[in-house]
Parts: structure tokens; sequence; C-alpha cells
């Protein structure tokens, strides 16, 4: 046992070598969009009681920062947020309740919870443009 | 004996073992996941027809009609529950540290509340006061 290199021998890997199939991506992406989405619901809240106020330049300020560049953005983001966490929160009952759990319609259902989450978002964006 | 069981007859009848619980978190998230997806959809579309287009009046009068503001209380309130639920298990997930888990988890719930309630009072304002 004198001989044995103990500074080259090989390790076992950790999670993180591996790259994350786009299950598990997604999996942490429904935790970051709920986490991220306590600004969204700050802000709408914020809008709201700018309107409640009953002042006008306090609802123009809310609304104002709310449609514009930077808010408009953060909108947009929260839209797309709340349509992925919903539409993959939708699949996570359906895996609850036990269906979908095979590999082949877990990798199918990625695709559709992606695809519907940006065409809702871009769905709701080009509504509010036309509006 | 017939039969041998690791459990004692009440276990059968309260069917929950000796832990007496622990999927009631779980479930409560479920219910209020089911409930946000009608929510949202009914909440939100009226809220992108509204957002930098509609002046303080056009918001009040639709925040009056009682439909709209039961929807709008609903989703709030709802909102404010299942973030509450979703937050706590990030927490407790990725916050190992006794003293910020502990603030964190106290945090999460006083201040969820709170914004709900912020929420709630506005939308009860625009319906009752105008």
């Amino acid at each position: 046992m004198a001989d044995v290199n103990r500074g080259d021998r090989p390790l076992s890997p950790h999670l993180q070598v591996y790259r994350l199939p786009l299950t598990a991506v997604m999996s942490i992406l429904h935790r970051i969009t709920g986490t991220a989405m306590l600004v969204s619901i700050a802000l709408v809240t914020w809008w709201l009681l700018a309107a409640a106020s009953g002042d006008e330049a306090t609802f123009k300020f809310a609304d104002g920062f709310l449609s514009g560049y930077i808010g408009g953005f953060i909108m947009l983001c929260s839209l797309f947020g709340l349509c992925y966490h919903a539409l993959n929160g939708v699949r996570h009952l359906l895996w609850d309740a036990g269906y979908g759990f095979e590999l082949k319609s877990a990798a199918a259902s990625n695709i559709v919870v992606l695809l519907g989450a940006v065409g809702l978002t871009a769905l709701g964006w080009l509504a509010w443009i036309a509006i | 004996m017939s039969e041998r069981r690791m459990e004692t007859p009440m276990r059968r009848v309260f069917g929950l073992g000796s832990a007496s619980g622990g999927t009631e978190h779980w479930w409560g998230q479920r219910i209020t996941s089911v409930a946000l997806i009608p929510l949202s959809v009914l909440f939100v579309i009226p809220f992108i027809g509204l957002l930098g287009a509609a002046d303080l009046a056009a918001v009040k009068a639709h925040f009056s009609q009682p439909f709209h503001a039961v929807i709008a209380i609903l989703f709030i309130f709802t909102t404010a529950l299942h973030l509450q639920q979703g937050l706590q298990v990030v927490i407790e997930d990725y916050v190992h540290s006794k003293f910020w888990r502990m603030f964190l988890l106290l945090t999460n719930t006083l201040g969820v509340t709170f914004l709900g309630v912020l929420g709630v009072f506005a939308i009860a304002k625009m319906a009752f006061a105008g």
C-alpha cells in the first residue's frame, strides 16, 4: 500500500460532470420560473395598488413603467414564465396521476411544453401590441 | 396466526402510519396549482388588454365588475398560497444554514401573505369604493 499514488487516482464523477438531459433542465426551469414570478406578482400588485389609489399620476407611473422597455421586458419574461410554469405544471399533474412517465412520452412532452410556452407567449405579446 | 402484519389495527384505521401525516403540503400544492390553471387564464387575458392601454377610469371600471373582481381576488389569493408553498419547498431544498433557512421561511410566509393581502385590498377597493 506504500506506493499507492494518492494524488493521481481516478475520482468518481459527481453530478455536475454530466450534461443534463433536457428533462432535467426543464425540471430546474420549473423552479426558476416559479421563484422568479415572485417579482412578477409583486409588480402586478404594485400596478393594482396604483390603480386603487385613484391618483392619475401614480397609476400612469406604474402603468407606464410596466408597459415601457424595461418593465415591458420584465412583463414579457413573466408571461413566458407563467406559460411555461402552467404547461409544465399540467405535465407534473399528469405525472403525479401516473401518466406519461415513460422516457419516450417524457421526451415528447418536453417539446410540447417548450413549443406551447413559446407559442402562447408570442400570442400574448402580439395581442398586447395589437391592442 | 394466519397473517402477520408489522402494523397495529389503529394504523389501518387511520391509514397514515406512525408519522400521522406528511402528504398535506404536497397535496395542498396540487390543489392550488389546479385552481390556478383557469384563474391565470381569466386574470391574465384582460390584464394584457389593460396594461399600458387603458386609463385609470377603464381599469377601475374593469375591476368593479363583480365577475372580474372575484376572479382577480381568487387569482391573487391562490397565487399567494401557491407561491408560499413553492418558495417554502425551494428554501427547504437549497438553504442548509439553520439560521438562514428559518429566516427565509419566516420572511416567505409573512412577505407573501402581505403581498397577497395588498393585492386583494387593491381589488376590493376598486370594486367597492371605485
